[in-house]
């Protein structure tokens, strides 16, 4: 099912692009020494290249150009073995040097694809235009004072990677996916930390709307939106403001337009007109960018799995669902986690209680996986007392939730609440003799025919049992003794 | 007079103890003391650090640890960011910025032992041919017409500052820029040495940029031997410098001595400019006969793209100039003018913090930039660039060095050109080709006019070839026995 927006005079396809802004993980920013931790006193993480003083320079840092290098391989795009910086020249306050070093003509990495994955279980294929290196700009406080505005350069120079798409995607969904994706492949690879809350990952959307099967029409670009949820809602309100343009028998005008994610709403920042003309031209202070081809091999060779191979081997190796899968692939440490686990053991028993048991503990607790309450060991140990019948599953969801509250090892907790399995044939045998004996009505009812009470039976002899009883054998002896 | 020893012979003596660098520093400041105020080479001086490094120099050589250019006294052209020492640009908005940081070339010079007299004058952001842009006034070429003291001439530009310091005995050396002429043209009109060495070859880091493909900084002296030693000093690579290049030094000085024999010199048709004066095609033509007198043997080349190299140059160093002056806003140093609004407060200081010259080339530059001219012009200019450059490479298989006129005409009248731009950037004609080419080049005195001002022949050299260039101009220096000397000096006020 395409998703579509029903306007008054028919059904409108949404046509959107996206334009991501991931800020590279690094020591140091693009092109001088300062650092870059998130959260610094303002004004402590700037040195005379970013402050743009007189007579600096600025001097590639290798770190980042290996991470752009790292994710375009990730995308399985091109990587150019030459490419070049440009200024890109607009005047502002957080802009030191009255330009933006970045990668106009000639990017770092060209052409690539990224694979999302839907709610209906399908998946698509968006195309990765290109990607390139560029520098932050500083950040405006215009809130700090009734008069003046406040310049906070500790984010002026940090190296982002520009990672454009195709139009390719036609919903908030597939938008929200590919968002999702781009971000799970980037963390996989440790090139960005995906981030969009502290800003380490933006974007910034193209929408038009068209009918089915037309060209293009005239596009807006949504600035600056900075969550997936967003996002997705940006794409739905300024989609359905074009479609009533255009029904209304007007024109959608090519503007630059900022999200007010409170009112729900886009606005327009400024028009064609009213463009920057960026005066983009070489930067003389830089060298081309060359890359050698044995270097670019060496970080290929280092990449980590990634999430569609992993996925898939999930698949093959665990015989996992695609959806089981894609969810524990979405985090490189789920994944891990998850793998911990089904080694040696059920692996898919050991993906419901990942995804179920231990995702549920973790959104009550407010923990992630990297700080989770339960390791992977321990977890795996409860998975063992129940392949060993040391406890039946009933028992392990509480064990479990012990565990969760105190960390006990699952052992020890079996021990200390006395929760072994009873498989003691004889115990079980009364335990089914007083049962029966206590439902008279219900038993002649069984033994008229509504065999659905077996259900009861196993019911009232496993609570007498206070649960411990071992499944199979309390089955096995009331089969026998209801005859 | 300890003004009038070349650089080499003040380091002989105080190698052997005939003087001291204190005395030496001394004599300096006092020739400056009775000269500047009127010649306005320098913008800043520096008396105090100068006789503190003056000190520390005879120091260091009491301890046997005197560097190459111990106790020698320089002027700074006041381009060069000097760690706590006001660094202006000769602009108003840069009038009170004091660097926090040294420049490369000024910290080489310092660890070689040098002293800084103070930070020589220049045209506003080195953008001018004849001083006469700097916010801080024009600076007098302390060479007179013959017959006519009165007569306040330019000592061209931008580096004039520099190159009148070292003309009238008022520093040893002198550090300049070079982004099309603005160290060979003012040695020309100053009757001084200073080369502009191959792009790359000094670091350009901590010197304010005006055109960041074109600016190269370079020596000013007296003789060929002490631009080969300075230059021995200020150049090397520097990893803050992505441009500079990773190449050794090669001891310059040694070069000076190289014989010319079996050397083929290319001489430029395209060079005979039309109406170009008598004395400087005769002046040329001598430097020929020199050259061959050395046993070089002259060779007619062809650079047929000369004639664009002008209108390319003013396309390219405008549109570079224009992006790298756009941090002077107002916002963190320098010059600030407050407005109601950011776009005021950058409206206002720019305007009151640059001068006229500087705004043109800031607006010619933004044009060429712009969405719809940028192929016309700036890509345009770049292929011809190539084509220049491609010109120089073609020549240098057929010869080792090419030998001009460094300036179509000796130093004119304060004044004159300022109200024809075209006239004024006519001054780079023959000096822009090699700061396009980002080739070697120097201009060595060579004799004086007809009105007994200097003028400067121009060697150019193969890229990183400055030995050559060194040995071609010190040849010429030789026969030419240039012996002149300005009417206005240390020791010497008409």
């Amino acid at each position: 099912m395409s998703y579509v927006i029903e306007g008054s005079t028919g059904a409108w396809e949404v046509v959107i692009g996206l334009e991501v802004h991931a800020q590279v993980v690094s020591q140091a920013k693009l092109f001088s020494g300062a650092a870059t931790a998130f959260g610094a006193e303002p004004n402590t993480q700037v040195s005379f290249v970013d402050a743009a003083f007189p007579g600096m320079l600025p001097v590639i840092n290798r770190e980042c150009v290996a991470q752009a290098v790292r994710t375009g391989l990730g995308l399985g795009a091109h990587i150019n073995l030459v490419s070049r910086f440009d200024r890109k020249n607009y005047f502002y306050a957080d802009l030191p040097p009255g330009y933006q070093i970045s990668q106009y003509q000639h990017p770092i990495v060209g052409a690539g694809v990224i694979e999302i994955e839907l709610g209906d279980g399908s998946t698509k294929s968006i195309g990765v235009t290109r990607l390139h290196l560029e520098q932050d700009a500083g950040k405006s406080l215009h809130d700090q004072h009734p008069t003046k505005s406040y310049i906070d350069l500790n984010r002026a120079g940090v190296a982002l990677m520009e990672i454009v798409s195709e139009p390719d995607l036609r919903s908030p969904e597939e938008a929200g996916a590919y968002l999702r994706k781009l971000r799970t492949i980037l963390r996989y690879l440790g090139t960005c930390d995906g981030n969009m809350e502290e800003g380490s990952m933006r974007a910034d959307v193209n929408v038009s709307v068209r009918r089915h099967g037309e060209p293009f029409r005239t596009r807006c670009e949504v600035k600056n939106v900075n969550s997936v949820r967003f996002v997705m809602q940006a794409i739905e309100v300024e989609a359905r403001r074009q479609v009533e343009i255009w029904e209304a028998g007007g024109a959608v005008d090519q503007e630059t337009r900022l999200f007010d994610a409170a009112r729900g709403i886009t606005r327009s920042m400024r028009s064609k007109e009213e463009a920057h003309d960026y005066r983009y031209f070489p930067d003389p202070d830089l060298l081309p960018l060359v890359l050698d081809e044995a270097w670019v091999a060496t970080l290929k060779a280092a990449l980590p799995e990634l999430p569609d191979a992993k996925r898939r081997r999930f698949m093959d190796e665990y015989g996992l669902p695609f959806y089981d899968s894609a969810v524990l692939v979405a985090e490189q440490a789920t994944a891990d986690f998850y793998e911990t686990i089904a080694r040696g053991r059920d692996a898919k028993l050991a993906a419901n209680w990942v995804m179920g048991d231990l995702f549920a503990a973790l959104n009550r607790t407010g923990r992630t996986i990297e700080t989770s309450p339960v390791s992977a060991a321990a977890l795996g140990a409860l998975l063992d007392l129940m392949a060993d019948n040391t406890i039946n599953g009933r028992i392990a969801k509480e064990v479990f939730e012990a565990m969760v509250d105190t960390g006990e090892a699952p052992g020890a907790i079996v021990e200390r609440k006395g929760l072994r399995q009873v498989t003691d044939t004889a115990a079980i045998d009364e335990a089914v003799t007083a049962v029966l004996a206590a439902n008279p009505e219900k038993l002649a009812e069984y033994r008229s025919g509504k065999e659905k009470l077996f259900g009861f039976f196993v019911g009232q002899v496993m609570k007498a049992m206070a649960g411990k009883g071992n499944p199979a054998l309390v089955n096995a002896a009331l089969k026998r003794q209801l005859g | 007079m300890l003004t009038d020893l070349t650089l080499a012979e003040a380091s002989a003596g105080l190698a052997d103890r005939r003087f001291s660098a204190a005395e030496l520093t001394e004599a300096h400041l006092a020739a400056i003391a009775a000269l500047n105020p009127r010649l306005n080479a320098y913008i800043t001086l520096a008396e105090d650090s100068a006789r503190a490094e003056a000190a520390a120099a005879d120091a260091a050589r009491a301890r046997g640890e005197a560097g190459p250019l111990a106790g020698i006294p320089l002027a700074i052209k006041d381009l060069f960011c000097t760690e706590g020492l006001r660094t202006t640009a000769a602009s108003r908005i840069l009038g009170n910025f004091i660097p926090p940081y040294e420049s490369t070339v000024t910290a080489n010079l310092r660890r070689a032992g040098a002293v800084f007299l103070g930070k020589a004058n220049l045209d506003e952001f080195a953008m001018g041919s004849s001083n006469m842009t700097s916010a801080f006034g024009p600076v007098e070429n302390p060479w007179k017409p013959r017959g006519d003291a009165a007569a306040k001439l330019v000592p061209g530009g931008s580096s004039g500052g520099s190159a009148a310091a070292v003309a009238a005995r008022l520093a040893l050396g002198a550090t300049g820029t070079d982004t099309g002429g603005s160290i060979r043209q003012p040695a020309s009109f100053c009757g001084i040495a200073g080369i502009k060495p191959t792009y790359g070859r000094c670091s350009r880091w901590g010197i304010v940029a005006f055109a960041s493909s074109l600016d190269q900084a370079g020596p000013f002296a007296r003789t060929v031997q002490d631009c080969a030693i300075l230059l021995g000093a200020m150049a090397g690579h520097d990893p803050k410098d992505s441009t500079s290049a990773d190449r050794p030094v090669p001891d310059f000085a040694a070069a000076c001595t190289r014989s010319l024999k079996g050397m083929r010199i290319g001489i430029p048709r395209e060079y005979r400019a039309p109406g170009m004066s008598g004395a400087i095609e005769a002046l040329w033509q001598r430097g020929l006969d020199w050259l061959r007198a050395a046993g070089a043997e002259p060779v007619e080349v062809s650079l047929p793209h000369t004639k664009y190299g002008l209108a390319t140059y003013y396309i390219v160093a405008p549109a570079e100039c224009s992006s790298n002056l756009a941090r002077y806003d107002g916002v963190r140093f320098g010059l600030r003018e407050e407005g109601t609004d950011l776009t005021q407060l950058y409206e206002r200081t720019r305007a009151a913090g640059f001068g006229a010259e500087v705004r043109r080339r800031i607006l010619i530059g933004t044009y060429v930039l712009s969405a719809g001219y940028y192929d016309a012009y700036y890509l345009k200019a770049q292929k011809v660039r190539a084509l220049i450059h491609r010109d120089f490479t073609d020549a240098f298989g057929k010869v080792d060095a090419l030998l001009t006129p460094t300036a179509p005409s000796a130093a004119f009248a304060q004044g004159a050109n300022m109200d024809d731009p075209v006239q004024m950037y006519l001054n780079d004609v023959f000096t822009v080709p090699a700061s396009m080419a980002g080739v070697p080049a120097m201009s060595v005195p060579a004799g004086l006019d007809a009105d007994g001002l200097p003028l400067g022949l121009q060697v150019i050299g193969r890229p990183f070839d400055e030995e050559t260039v060194f040995a071609v101009a010190a040849a010429i220096e030789r026969e030419a026995g240039f012996d002149a000397r300005p009417a206005i000096r240390a020791g010497v006020t008409p």
